[in-house]
């Protein structure tokens, strides 16, 4: 509910913040060769998607998931098809989704349940029948034969194989607030992202729970550069090459395991703070899905992908090393500026935002 | 002798009966009722009542290699792959195997022959050459059906327990992955072409209460090893063998389609189940269920199928009915093509398919053709037979026995009488029909003694039953044999009575059902840490508030002893507005994990619901102070039980 409160705020307030400095005060030179540029065809409910309010998306080859307000929609063979509550979706607004790339069972997290889909079946998990900690499922990872769950109440995490439920919360984890947020599961780490209670981690091997804080507290200040998590409120979490991406509503963080790189809009490419889902590809790179576009990070340099802020027309900045913004020529954006989620489809992305999901179709440059 | 001449020899024994009612143990009656019996046997030379467990072959399944010389007899009982000459029927080899062997398949060269042995969780691997188990590979829980991809590097078997395929290196044994298959996941057939693997279940899935029961097919694309699709099965419950054309065009699956959404009252109008087919695949079109039945001429229990090389014939065998039946595939094809609407429940339909019910041994199973279709062999579980079929006459050319006890313990005559439908009206049904391998079927069923569209009942778990009476949910029949005997033939059988003898052996057979292993229990017998949580729960005298919680409130009271019963009659608050009374037995727990859905009903859909839904004023137990961690540390105990 929190998420979708705060998408209704910021669709209003959204449009008046601006950290990235004004486009067209840079002059126009060639796209640094590493920022990927693309077209983006945008679907909404005009073009087959059952809802505009895409909170997540998910590629499994040629297929895509969107996660909508209103139902489960899958892409294949250029139509949309959506999965109801009548299918045996736990509800229909679904808010998270993951893939078992081994057995290719789409995991989708719902405002009142947890739903599997198997072969077109799909078999939903709830509070009340089953070891779920709680119905509205913020977050789904999963990894090997586990599924991990981020809920309004905890995590937990379901053995597939045995059917056991292990729930995580304030009596067996570090964890202070309860509200899971997103997670991430490897076979190494999970991590959770819990709304106000930092970063947990769980060490697959030993068993062991940590937990990352901002070391400032609750203070909306950063007293010193780097020197931990950016902020308490954490939305989302990415765990790839031993690096761990974190997104809150008050900047970014990235954790090599010894030391923390935060990211403000005054002090990088990001086009805002208010960050809701993040994506690392690699150790250096990541994406990062905000309130005022979608952008990118290459470890050096910064692209923004939006409408403009300004005008309303298709916009694309580059951020170099030095802080330069360049603008780059485009004609098409992502749905909206409001981005909840994004996924990879070999050179292309998919994109959920508040107004429909997009595909941006990577360009040859 | 037919079957009711043979019964009839054995009648007159009344005071066995009264016996019974009065409570003597099951061995002192079957002596008792050995004493009196004078009359003919029943399926072998002597029948000496003993109730000792004479290990029989029981054959299950059978195969020929593929040159056809030998033919590989599944043996449950005696636990082991016989080896016989498919030409003078001697024995090769005797193989033993691991415990309860339920599948067994051969790599597409002939080289291996896989058998799951569904009590110990192994897959044993013999060498056909050599004629000696190579391996025995640790698998998945109650394994029950195993196939190898052509390629001869996947093996996929399908698991009872956890609802699924298991995908396994062919070479190494090392799992890859589990697939989501239908609950009771059991039976496993590959296309001719190697592409697609097709999976059965013998439960039905997940469904709301008092709905039809839902099965499916599930399709799993052999090369990414994924399921792909799921052929919906509608109102089916209890799925068993496929089989395929050599050409792919016709797919054809044995199942049971039970009709318990209406009250099991009128077996004289063919009231309780459908025994039928569903075909699929180009040559149909869509997917059709075809019935076998027709008036006085059922095929109660459905199970094997093979479909003839050149696709004129399918035989199914039907182990109530005792029968393989014959279907013309061209004419059922012409009249499913003919027909739009469904006729499942037409019984006048089989007539213009099924051209031969040959009769064979007791509880037929699994079935093979020779290569050129003119020979089929059919595994008679417990009479302990292969029989012989010409397949241009549909006679029974010859009936092979295998090798074991001559005698008919009462045991063994309990376990035939069981499986039979011949009790029945016209032989519709038998125990086995809704106790699936004497176990149970996941569905619900409206019993004419309590009214019609009253007291709607949860089939229960058969197994470790002895020594938990009163049975029936009310708790109303005092013992099995009333149970089993009056109860059974005047609501279910709606025919003749057993006689005495008969009840007497049924009775032992029932008692002797024992509790599959516990997959929930470590091998050692000890407890997990949430296990361990879960006991201090179902044990605790006081609650969280550290109030007292009344004896007759806390799970160990009602579900006291190894059992989990103190079989007493109590009221825990779950009458529903069509129930007669609220007063119910407390029910077993044994393998509760087992068989969802749970209370008299099966209103709730998982043991959490039991609690979360339908304890609201804590009369189930005292549960409403537990936080949903510790419930899941009940249900975590509960699932070792």
């Amino acid at each position: 509910m929190k998420k979708l409160c705060t998408i209704a705020l910021l669709l209003v307030a959204g449009t008046t913040a601006f950290a990235v400095p004004p486009a067209s005060a840079a002059p126009r030179v060639p796209v640094p060769p590493t920022m990927p540029r693309y077209r983006f065809e945008n679907f909404t409910t005009a073009n087959g998607l059952p809802d505009n309010h895409v909170f997540a998306v998910l590629v499994d080859g040629d297929r895509i998931w969107a996660a909508t307000e209103n139902g489960l929609a899958l892409y294949e063979n250029r139509v949309w098809k959506t999965y109801t509550t009548k299918d045996g979706l736990a509800h229909r607004a679904v808010l998270s989704l993951a893939l078992d790339k081994r057995t290719g069972d789409v995991w989708a997290g719902t405002m009142a349940g947890l739903s599997r889909i198997s072969g077109g079946r799909i078999d939903s998990y709830t509070q009340l029948n089953s070891g779920l900690s709680n119905d509205v499922v913020y977050g789904v990872s999963v990894e090997g034969e586990n599924v991990w769950v981020a809920t309004a109440a905890g995590g937990c995490r379901l053995n597939t194989r045995t059917g056991q439920w292990a729930l995580y919360n304030e009596r067996n984890t570090p964890m202070v607030e309860i509200w899971t947020y997103g997670v991430a599961a490897t076979p190494t780490k999970v991590y959770y992202a819990v709304w106000g209670s930092g970063v947990l981690e769980y060490d697959q091997k030993t068993g062991r729970w940590d937990k990352y804080d901002d070391p400032d507290g609750e203070n909306e200040i950063v007293l010193f550069k780097d020197q931990g998590l950016i902020h308490e409120i954490v939305t989302s979490v990415s765990y790839v090459d031993n690096i761990l991406w974190a997104a809150t509503y008050f900047g970014d963080s990235r954790y090599d395991g010894r030391y923390w790189h935060n990211f403000l809009t005054k002090d990088s490419g990001l086009p805002s703070n208010f960050t809701n889902y993040i994506k690392g590809v690699d150790a250096k790179s990541a994406w990062f899905c905000t309130d005022k576009g979608l952008a990118y990070y290459d470890g050096v340099n910064w692209a923004v992908y939006r409408t403009s802020l300004k005008d309303g027309k298709p916009e694309m900045t580059v951020r170099d090393a030095e802080a330069k913004v360049t603008p780059v020529a485009v004609t098409t954006a992502p749905a909206h500026n409001y981005v909840l989620g994004i996924d990879f489809q070999g050179a292309d992305i998919w994109v959920a935002t508040a107004k429909g999901l997009s595909h941006g179709i990577r360009e040859k440059q | 002798m037919s079957w009711r001449n043979r019964i009839g020899m054995r009648a007159g024994a009344a005071a066995g009966f009264a016996l019974l009612a009065a409570g003597l143990s099951a061995t002192a009656l079957t002596f008792f009722s050995v004493a009196l019996w004078t009359g003919s046997p029943v399926h072998a030379d002597e029948h000496r009542g003993s109730v000792e467990d004479v290990d029989y072959a029981s054959p299950l399944e059978v195969l020929l290699s593929p040159d056809g010389a030998r033919l590989y007899v599944l043996c449950q009982q005696s636990q082991e792959v016989r080896v016989l000459d498919a030409a003078s029927y001697a024995v090769i080899k005797n193989i033993a195997v691991g415990r309860v062997p339920r599948g067994i398949s051969l790599s597409p060269d002939g080289a291996r022959l896989f058998v799951t042995n569904s009590w110990d969780d192994t897959l044993s691997i013999i060498d056909t050459n050599a004629l000696v188990v190579v391996a025995t590979w640790p698998v998945g829980a109650e394994p029950s059906s195993v196939v190898e991809d052509r390629q001869g590097k996947r093996l996929f078997i399908a698991n009872r327990i956890s609802n699924d395929v298991a995908v396994l290196d062919a070479q190494t044994g090392a799992e890859e992955k589990r697939l989501l298959a239908g609950r009771g996941s059991s039976y496993l057939a590959l296309s001719p072409d190697g592409t697609k693997l097709y999976a059965t279940h013998v439960y039905p899935n997940a469904s709301p209460h008092r709905t039809a029961p839902e099965s499916e097919i599930t399709v799993v694309d052999v090369a990414r090893a994924v399921v792909v699709d799921r052929i919906p099965l509608h109102g089916i419950a209890g799925v068993f063998h496929m089989a395929f054309s050599g050409d792919g065009r016709l797919g054809v699956v044995a199942e049971y389609h039970p009709k318990n959404l209406v009250p099991l009252a009128h077996l004289e109008h063919g009231g309780a189940f459908e025994d039928t087919l569903t075909v699929f695949g180009a040559d149909v079109g869509k997917t059709v269920e075809v019935p076998l039945d027709e008036l006085e001429c059922y095929a109660s229990q459905p199970f094997g199928v093979a479909i003839a090389p050149d696709k004129s014939r399918i035989y199914v065998t039907s182990g109530g009915s005792e029968i393989v039946t014959v279907v013309d595939v061209p004419r059922m094809l012409r009249f499913i093509h003919a027909h739009n609407g469904p006729f499942v429940q037409d019984l006048s339909a089989s007539a213009n398919y099924v051209v031969a019910r040959i009769a064979v041994g007791l509880n037929p199973r699994g079935l093979t053709l020779t290569r050129d279709g003119r020979r089929l062999f059919v595994a008679n579980r417990l009479d302990d037979t292969i029989s012989l079929i010409d397949t241009r006459t549909n006679r029974v050319t010859s009936t092979i026995t295998l090798a074991g006890p001559k005698t008919i313990t009462a045991l063994r005559h309990g376990e035939q009488t069981f499986y039979t439908a011949r009790y029945s009206f016209q032989g519709q049904i038998g125990c086995a029909n809704c106790h699936i391998d004497s176990s149970f079927d996941g569905i619900q069923w409206n019993l004419e003694p309590d009214g019609f569209g009253r007291s709607i009942v949860d089939n229960k778990l058969l197994e470790g039953v002895k020594d938990t009476e009163p049975y029936k949910w009310t708790g109303t029949n005092p013992n099995i044999p009333t149970e089993c005997g009056p109860r059974t033939e005047k609501y279910f059988w709606r025919s003749e009575n057993y006689d005495n003898l008969t009840l007497a052996d049924l009775t032992v057979y029932v008692r002797s059902i024992a509790p599959r292993p516990n997959r929930w229990r470590l091998a050692g017998g000890e407890l997990t840490p949430p296990q361990e949580r879960g006991q201090a729960i179902f044990e605790r005298s006081v609650d969280k508030f550290k109030k007292p919680i009344p004896e007759y409130n806390r799970c160990s009271y009602c579900h006291s002893g190894p059992k989990g019963t103190n079989q007493k009659i109590v009221d825990v608050g779950t009458r529903k507005p069509t129930d007669n009374t609220g007063l119910l037995k407390a029910p077993p727990l044994t393998n509760i994990a087992l068989t969802a859905p749970y209370l008299h009903d099966g209103s709730a859909r998982s043991l959490e619901e039991i609690w979360t839904v339908y304890n609201p004023e804590d009369k189930h137990g005292r549960t409403n102070d537990l936080t949903k961690d510790e419930l899941n540390d009940l249900i975590e105990y509960l699932r070792t039980r």
